[in-house]
């Protein structure tokens, strides 16, 4: 068994217009940079994307967005960037806002068999509008919808050709969840290593997930919001 | 994280909300603070007392700023700047870090507030027409964590009350905030309505009642905010 492909324009051979990607990351960290960058030069369109933010307008989801790639995104906080409200505003991108616990805890829905489930996030407000809502022992929770993608666009730090994946600190974010639902799971790596080399105590997506995985190139990792402290 | 390179002024109003915020923890509480004022909650955290701070991004145990040498940036806060770690920092995933949050593990929130009203509701994730925001992981840790405080200046930049019978911006959550820090108060949300506990040295509860627009019961043994 091997799930190595030779590279993000390899890995993406099957995307076509209108399919729908789940893009691991927070922010700008964990980021699928390699197949962000394929999917460009591929030229597909009309995608709808689900990622917790929507990145910055020339890194991440938010270059889709600055190319005119999204028609819709499903994301917890779009955040600062600009270039991509102005298209929401302009009504070229729907636009579904989704509590982050909702948001992860759907697609752990989707990739664990599970059609829905109940929570208490966002009773009360507008996100409850339309939804079903229920009391069990007293308090009142709503009915909240599985969600699974076309594709995901997982980030890791190592792993090796079975698909088995380790990731690094808070890289791991939404990842790992992403990676069990979808009907094409691509992750792409830092470092691609030999089966065994991994401790397999320490992996954090087993191999099941995963249908391609190579390893990325020229990663800038970029920092969103760059603060430090001054030595005395 | 304490070790902001910039050092509010000392008696700005946002240092005495964080100040006073941090005298409600207690020695192995499990806190997530929100960006921006809630964060420096971390700075005025007794010496010798481990509360360690929740990342939803998947992280316990954040430590101060990195030096500049140190940057990692697989390594950062819920605001999306780099952090370091602590001895006994735990890295987890986004499903993992919400069954924390909505699942009741979260000790205490510290977040920032649009308006709070007086059956406890809270606004403080977006201004419609204005522009787009998102939620984030507001609307989970209101929902889940055990006690919700809100630090926020007690009226607007043009001095109309945020503390309001009935919240008119978007919610947050309904019936979620357990006490609200102000640089004038601090008041505790009970089911009989809002509970004035502290006044700020020099202000009365009339000077605190006419910049509510609530009604503000007062404490049996109401106390003046020490910091």
């Amino acid at each position: 068994m091997d799930r190595r492909v030779a590279n993000a324009d390899a890995a993406i051979e099957k995307l076509s217009d209108g399919a729908t990607i789940l893009m691991g990351g927070f922010g700008t960290c964990g980021n699928a940079e390699n197949l962000v960058q394929a999917v460009i030069r591929k030229g597909v369109k009309n995608l709808t994307c689900v990622s917790n933010n929507v990145g910055t307008p020339d890194f991440g989801l938010g270059l889709l967005v600055s190319e005119r790639r999204v028609r819709k995104l499903i994301c917890s906080f779009p955040g600062q960037n600009r270039a991509c409200q102005q298209q929401v505003l302009d009504g070229e991108i729907e636009i579904e806002l989704v509590p982050q616990g909702t948001l992860v805890e759907r697609i752990r829905a989707g990739g664990a068999g599970m059609p829905a489930f109940y929570t208490p996030t966002g009773v009360g407000t507008v996100v409850a509008e339309g939804k079903e809502v229920r009391e069990f022992n007293g308090k009142k929770y709503l009915l909240e919808h599985a969600l699974r993608g076309d594709f995901a666009f997982i980030k890791a730090w190592k792993g090796d050709r079975w698909g088995n994946l380790v990731y690094r600190k808070t890289a791991r974010n939404f990842n790992p969840v992403f990676a069990t639902a979808a009907d094409h799971v691509i992750a792409e790596v830092e470092e691609l290593v030999e089966l065994g080399e991994l401790d397999p105590d320490s992996i954090h997506t087993p191999g099941i997930f995963v249908n391609a995985i190579f390893q990325g190139t020229n990663y800038v990792k970029k920092i969103e919001k760059m603060v430090v402290r001054q030595r005395a | 994280m304490g070790s902001q390179s910039k050092m509010a002024q000392p008696q700005s109003a946002k240092e005495k909300i964080a100040r006073r915020i941090a005298q409600e923890m207690r020695d192995g509480y499990y806190a997530n603070l929100g960006v921006g004022m809630p964060v420096m909650v971390a700075n005025y955290i007794p010496e010798g007392m481990e509360v360690v701070l929740e990342a939803e991004n998947g992280m316990l145990g954040i430590g101060p700023y990195p030096y500049e040498d140190q940057v990692d940036p697989d390594l950062i806060n819920a605001a999306k700047e780099p952090v370091t770690e602590v001895p006994g920092t735990s890295y987890f995933d986004s499903a993992g870090s919400f069954v924390m949050i909505r699942g009741g593990h979260v000790d205490i929130t510290v977040l920032g507030g649009m308006e709070v009203d007086e059956q406890g509701d809270l606004a403080n994730w977006t201004v419609p027409g204005k522009k787009l925001q998102g939620m984030g992981g507001g609307m989970d840790l209101v929902a889940g964590a055990r006690r919700v405080i809100i630090g926020m200046e007690h009226t607007t930049k043009e001095g109309k009350p945020k503390i309001l019978k009935k919240c008119t911006l978007p919610l947050t959550g309904m019936g979620v905030v357990d006490l609200i820090v102000t640089e004038l108060a601090v008041i505790e949300v009970t089911p009989e309505g809002l509970l004035l506990r502290e006044v700020a040295p020099g202000v009365t509860p009339e000077d605190v009642q006419k910049v509510t627009e609530a009604k503000l019961r007062l404490a049996e043994d109401l106390k003046t905010i020490s910091i």
